[in-house]
């Protein structure tokens, strides 16, 4: 249960900015979250109700761009995604040999404010 | 009217920062660390113990516990001959950077060789926390069942050291060592990997031999 942390941080980086920026409030959050990163959206959004209420986020709506882990196979060169959310071999040769190339983004993208 | 603000930012860029400065204040005591990180019940104390069992006459060790509640495991690490000091979470399921931090001003780094930080029993969120330690060392345990690193990625992959626990229980427990390989190759290929049992010693040498090495060459550089 980590999205109580995750979500205050994204909060403290949302009204830094905010203040930053003059905002009088803060409408929308874009973030872009990898599927490898193991945050869970609902959770996110249960807690960012509960932390955001006196705060110039409050009612803020939550956007969650999810990105698909995508792998590079080491022995055979091709691309390749997750089957069903698993890990698994490369479907065109069988190696295990690979490197993530994208899937394990966490980070806030931009705001609306007004 | 509504303006779009670009941010770009990490979400854990702040505990980042502090990893940053946790990191800086070991390098300045060249002082080796070492985040074990584990599920509940892999052995984390006990790998801690039976390190300390073989290391305590060659360095001073310091031994931070991360635990929910209580302090059953720095007790434990303090009698098998740390300098213990307890985290405790209050109900967060990981340890971050900021309470690294707090432990740390409670030690004197100048006096230690290695630092043990035992993190929360847990397989997913202490892998997004970084700490600001040399190395990030992973327990697995047969028990567990092979199947982890397929269901936790996030944790193997950023791990320096894999140590695989309790192997004396392989003749008991449906482990397929194979299926559980391929996993981690995938996530972390090449990652050094220490086969131990707590209870017959067996592979500890080895552990302790990679441990001493790193604590050795960080006094020399």
């Amino acid at each position: 249960m980590h999205e109580l942390a995750i979500t205050e941080q994204i909060a403290d980086i949302a009204i830094r900015h905010g203040e930053k920026n003059k905002a009088a409030k803060i409408t929308d959050l874009y973030l872009v979250i990898g599927e490898l990163s193991t945050v869970i959206d609902e959770s996110v959004q249960f807690y960012w109700d509960l932390i955001t209420e006196d705060t110039i986020c409050a009612g803020a709506k939550l956007h969650f761009h999810r990105i698909p882990a995508k792998f590079h196979c080491l022995d055979c060169g091709k691309e390749y995604q997750m089957v069903d959310g698993e890990l698994s071999p490369c479907p065109f040769c069988q190696s295990t040999s690979m490197k993530i190339l994208e899937g394990k983004e966490f980070h806030l993208d931009s705001i609306n404010i007004i | 009217m509504t303006k779009k603000i670009s941010i770009v930012e990490k979400i854990h860029s702040a505990n980042d920062q502090l990893a940053a400065e946790n990191k800086q204040q070991l390098n300045q005591a060249d002082l080796f660390s070492l985040n074990i990180m584990a599920s509940p019940g892999a052995g984390k104390t006990s790998i801690i113990e039976k390190s300390l069992e073989l290391l305590k006459s060659d360095y001073k060790i310091a031994a931070i516990d991360g635990d929910v509640a209580t302090s059953i495991d720095a007790n434990r690490a303090a009698e098998a001959g740390a300098t213990a000091v307890q985290i405790n979470t209050g109900g967060q399921c990981h340890t971050d950077a900021h309470m690294l931090r707090n432990a740390l001003m409670e030690l004197d780094l100048d006096k230690f060789d290695l630092l043990l930080v035992e993190n929360v029993g847990n397989l997913i969120c202490p892998a997004s926390f970084k700490l600001g330690t040399d190395k990030n060392v992973l327990i697995a345990s047969i028990p567990e069942g092979d199947d982890k690193p397929y269901k936790y990625p996030a944790m193997y992959q950023d791990v320096d050291a894999l140590i695989i626990n309790k192997i004396d229980l392989l003749p008991y427990v449906k482990f397929d060592m194979e299926y559980f390989q391929k996993g981690v190759q995938m996530l972390n290929p090449d990652l050094i990997t220490f086969p131990v049992s707590c209870t017959t010693g067996k592979g500890i040498e080895a552990w302790v031999n990679w441990v001493s090495e790193h604590v050795k060459d960080k006094k020399v550089s």
